[in-house]
Parts: structure tokens; C-alpha cells; sequence
């Protein structure tokens, strides 16, 4: 197959443009009734399973997270409810925005000698590039909570302290669920209300 | 004497709701048909008191946005000009509306009431002749404001608007010829005597179409707004005077499209339909009082303008806009020698017809 193949001269009705100019208004014309009809039909409660518009109507629908999404930081905690974080540093030192504050405390424990008196992250300046979960040896630090709406008012309302961080859970229903052959179950996000 | 006051006054109020309505509804469809069009939603957040339906406030929100913003002034611009600029352009557009005939004759007592605003028998012309008009609120917006982008914006803008007048008015000779008049009234009535304008003149319609959403200078043709390519015309214009020009390109396209239906859709003709009722060419009748008859020709129109309002939206979220040389040589190289052409022909078969 020659590559010149695909450059043949345009013929007489293809250069006035009107057979692309109706294929086109054809196309538009054929995805504008199928989603009326749709639209239509959801909203007297007929054949609610198809969709009109591909649009995720946040807040009230959220769109699925994948578990690699760096969202929120959280610290984890042992069996008896201690951190697990031993304050070694290693995530204040890789962070590349050097948004990580932690001043160690002791513990009285011969395997673990320190845990953190302060660990604050300023996520006004945190960049979520997930540096920090790397370098923990620990596993204490991880950023699946699926918490994406972090904001305030002030500067100083952005830093995350120590006792939010310990609390906080990952948030499974924002997130896919996968069956156990390990595909993604077709998600009940979908056929919650799609409003027009 | 005070009873033709009334009549012309109510058929004013008619006209100038309809022209209106439809422009501010038409904000409304464009986000909404565009959205479906490309498998969205739209805009429907605007709601009061919790009440969305489907994003009806949006255009309330527009309106009430234009009106709250500030009407800024550049310090060296033309006082007068910058002021009334935005003015005659949309008074160029609502004007057009006089002419059209919304429906056949109706009978109030023993009053015979025309349902078009002004029964001029140069109706063609009028149309025209403010059409030609339009550009001067163009032209005075960009040159009043003392920007050389936007004075450039509205050079373009009244050298494309110029280049389609021709087109426009040569375009229509063709269908003139056939109908033997300009009254657009008795240009509706030819046309549910005989055959509609669009079967007896296809091309003359679709050049009459594609230079009319020239001359409203939406896309394809909007090289003089640009809409994030280029600098418009409008550049130093904000809360109100922004509104109207906005108002001005809407109200435009209603006005094509009341002007395309009229001339070539059969107006207010509904098929079938006479002044006394349906006659079917079966036998069967089917009659009417005179105020039912009138109110469906009334919505006939309105279902064909609204058809073409789709129309020109589709068109205009579909196609990619043209380059302004492209703009220029399409009216003067090839749609207005097709429409000459046009005029040949219709002459060559009415003599060979006669």
C-alpha cells in the first residue's frame, strides 16, 4: 500500500465540502436526539439504565477513585493503638516542598526508641507527590484516605496536625470495587440520579 | 381611532415579546442544545428557592449579571458614540421584526386585523435596508472606543457584514421572481396557493441560509468576534453595552430565521389550512372559527423558526470557524456568482415555462 494512497485529489462534490458539512451536522444531529430521548425518558422514570451525558454532577455523584490516587496523608497505628511512625525523618527529608515539620519524642521501648510529639504537614505547600509514602520504612504515613476536598480560609487553616492525621480512615466508597478475580465490579456510582 | 391605536399597540407588544423571548430563551438553548449535542449536561445550577428546571434561571442570572456590572467607559473614548453604539445595533435588529407576518388576516367585530406589525408593501426592501444598517452599531462600537484591536475587530466585522449584503440581496431575486411582489404578506399567501419557496428555489435557500448566518456573524463566520482567538469588536464594553451586542447576535438569528421561513418555508401557511379551515384534497373539511385559524398559523411559524433556531445551532456548535480570507472569498467568489447564477436559471425557466 503506497502512503500516497491516502492523499487521492479530493473529487468534485468533496471539494464544495457539502458531503463533510452534512456528515458532520448528520452525527451532531443523531447524538442530540439519542440524548433527548434519553434525558426524556429518565426524567418520567422509563429506562433509567442509559445515560444522556457522560457528566459526573459533583457533589452529589462522585467520580470513582483508583487506590494509586494520592489524596489526603494519614498515619497509621500499631495493634495497641500507638503510631506507627518511629520519627526517623526520612519523609521530612525527601519531601521536595519540605512541607513535613516532625520533632520527636521518646519512648520508653528498647525496639522502638522514638515516636513524634508534633508531625505537621502543610498541605498549602504540599505538592502530593507521594515521596514521603516511599521513603517511610515504617508504613506509617500512607495518602489513601480519598479525601480530595482540602481547603480553607486562612494559610494557617491548611496544616494538618498529628491528631487529624491518626484519625482518619481510608474512605472506601469513593473508591472502585473489585470483585475477587480482581476486576472492577460494575459500580452503584452510576445509577444514582444523573440529573438534566 | 382609539381601537387602531390598541390593535397596533397590542400587535407591537406581540412582536417585540416574541423577538425578545425567543432572544433570551436562545442563550438558554445554545448551552443546553450544545451540551446534548456533545453528550453533556449543561449549565443547571442556577436555581431558586431550590427549583433548578433544568437550568431556565441561567438566562435570569445573565440577565440579572448584565445588569449589575459596572458600565465602564474608557477615558479617551468617544463619549456619545460609545454610549449609543451598543443601542443602534440592537435597535437595528428588533426593527426587521415589523415586517414580518405572523398570520392571515383576523376579524375583531367587523375589523379586519392584519397580523403583521407594519403592512408596508416594500417589505423585501425594509428588510434590506436595515440589515444594511446593522453594521453601523458595529462600527461605531469598535471605532468609539479608541483600541486599535477593537477598531480592527470592527473593520472585519463590516467588511464581512458588507461582503454578504450583496450575496444576501442578490440571493433573494431569484425567489422575487417567481413570487411577483415584495409585500411579504402577499409573499406567504402566493405560497400556500402554489408551492412553498424552498422546493421552487433550493439553492437560492441555502445560499440565503448560509449568508444569513454570515451576516449574523455566528460560527462558521465569526472571525470578527474570534471568542478566544481573536480580539472582537466589543473588546472595551462590559455590563450593559456587552448585554446588548449579546442580545443583538440572538435577536439576529431570530430575525434570519423568521426571514428564511418567510420567505421560503411559507411563513404562517400551515398545509391544508385555508382561512375557513382544513380542506383536505380527499374531500374532507374540517372548519374552523377565524381566531382558531389564526392561532394555528401563529404556531406554525413559531414550530418553523424554532426549527431553524435548531438549525443554526447545530450549525454553529458543528462546524470549525473559517479563516477570515476564506470568509471574504466565499461571499464575493462563489456565493454571489452561484446566486447570479441562480437568477439565471429561474429567468432561463419561467420563459420556457411561459
Amino acid at each position: 500500500m503506497n502512503v500516497h494512497d491516502k492523499y487521492k485529489p479530493l473529487t468534485f462534490w468533496e471539494r464544495t465540502y457539502l458531503p463533510g458539512i452534512l456528515a458532520g451536522l448528520w452525527l451532531t444531529a443523531r447524538h442530540f436526539f439519542r440524548n433527548l430521548t434519553i434525558h426524556i425518558l429518565r426524567s418520567l422514570r422509563i429506562k433509567t439504565d442509559r445515560l444522556g451525558a457522560v457528566t459526573y454532577q459533583y457533589p452529589e455523584i462522585l467520580r470513582p477513585l483508583f487506590p494509586r490516587l494520592r489524596t489526603m496523608h494519614r498515619l497509621t497505628r500499631r495493634e495497641d493503638g500507638s503510631p506507627r511512625c518511629v520519627a526517623c525523618m526520612m519523609c521530612e527529608t525527601v519531601c521536595p516542598a519540605r512541607c513535613i515539620y516532625i520533632i520527636a519524642d521518646e519512648k520508653p521501648d528498647q525496639q522502638i526508641e522514638k515516636v513524634p510529639k508534633v508531625f505537621d504537614i502543610d498541605l498549602g505547600l504540599c505538592i502530593f507527590c507521594g515521596y514521603c509514602v516511599e521513603a517511610c520504612p515504617e508504613d506509617a504515613i500512607r495518602m489513601d484516605t480519598g479525601i480530595l476536598e482540602i481547603s480553607n480560609f486562612t494559610r494557617n487553616g491548611m496544616m494538618l496536625d498529628m491528631q487529624t492525621m491518626l484519625s482518619l480512615e481510608p474512605d472506601h466508597e469513593r473508591y472502585v470495587k473489585y470483585n475477587e478475580k480482581g476486576e472492577i465490579v460494575s459500580a452503584e456510582y452510576i445509577e444514582a440520579k444523573n440529573d438534566s | 381611532m382609539i381601537e387602531d391605536i390598541g390593535i397596533v399597540i397590542a400587535k407591537l407588544v406581540f412582536v417585540l415579546l416574541f423577538a425578545l423571548n425567543f432572544g433570551g430563551i436562545l442563550t438558554w438553548v445554545e448551552r443546553k442544545q450544545s451540551a446534548v449535542m456533545q453528550d453533556r449536561i449543561g449549565a443547571n445550577r442556577a436555581s431558586i428557592f431550590g427549583l433548578r428546571i433544568i437550568g431556565l434561571f441561567h438566562p435570569l442570572a445573565d440577565a440579572i449579571k448584565m445588569f449589575t456590572k459596572e458600565s465602564f467607559r474608557p477615558v479617551n473614548a468617544e463619549k456619545f458614540l460609545f454610549t449609543v453604539a451598543p443601542t443602534i445595533s440592537v435597535f437595528f435588529a428588533l426593527v426587521g421584526f415589523a415586517v414580518i407576518p405572523f398570520g392571515d388576516v383576523i376579524y375583531i367585530g367587523d375589523k379586519a386585523v392584519n397580523l403583521q406589525l407594519a403592512p408596508l408593501n416594500v417589505g423585501v426592501l425594509y428588510l434590506f435596508a436595515v440589515a444594511g444598517m446593522a453594521v453601523y452599531g458595529v462600527v461605531l462600537g469598535a471605532w468609539a472606543s479608541r483600541n486599535n484591536y477593537a477598531l480592527l475587530g470592527g473593520l472585519r466585522a463590516s467588511a464581512q457584514m458588507l461582503s454578504y449584503e450583496v450575496a444576501l440581496g442578490v440571493s433573494i431575486i431569484g425567489a422575487l421572481m417567481i413570487y411577483q411582489t415584495v409585500d411579504l404578506q402577499e409573499i406567504v399567501r402566493w405560497q400556500g396557493q402554489h408551492y412553498w419557496g424552498f422546493i421552487l428555489q433550493p439553492l437560492g435557500f441555502l445560499i440565503f441560509l448560509t449568508v444569513g448566518i454570515a451576516e449574523t456573524k455566528r460560527v462558521p463566520f465569526d472571525p470578527p468576534e474570534g471568542e478566544s482567538e481573536i480580539i472582537g469588536y466589543f473588546l472595551e464594553y462590559s455590563g450593559m453595552g456587552f448585554g446588548m451586542y449579546f442580545l443583538t447576535d440572538f435577536i439576529e438569528t431570530v430575525m434570519i430565521s423568521a426571514i428564511t421561513v418567510t420567505l421560503f418555508f411559507g411563513g404562517w401557511q400551515v398545509p391544508f389550512l385555508t382561512a375557513a379551515g382544513f380542506v383536505f384534497p380527499w374531500g374532507w373539511e374540517w372548519s374552523m372559527s377565524n381566531w382558531i385559524v389564526a392561532l394555528l398559523q401563529v404556531t406554525s411559524f413559531t414550530l418553523k423558526v424554532m426549527f431553524f433556531l435548531w438549525l443554526q445551532m447545530l450549525i454553529r456548535w458543528t462546524l470549525p470557524r473559517f479563516r477570515y480570507d476564506q470568509v471574504i472569498r466565499l461571499g464575493w467568489k462563489f456565493l454571489l456568482p452561484l446566486s447570479l447564477a441562480n437568477i439565471l436559471i429561474t429567468g432561463l425557466v419561467l420563459v420556457l415555462i411561459e
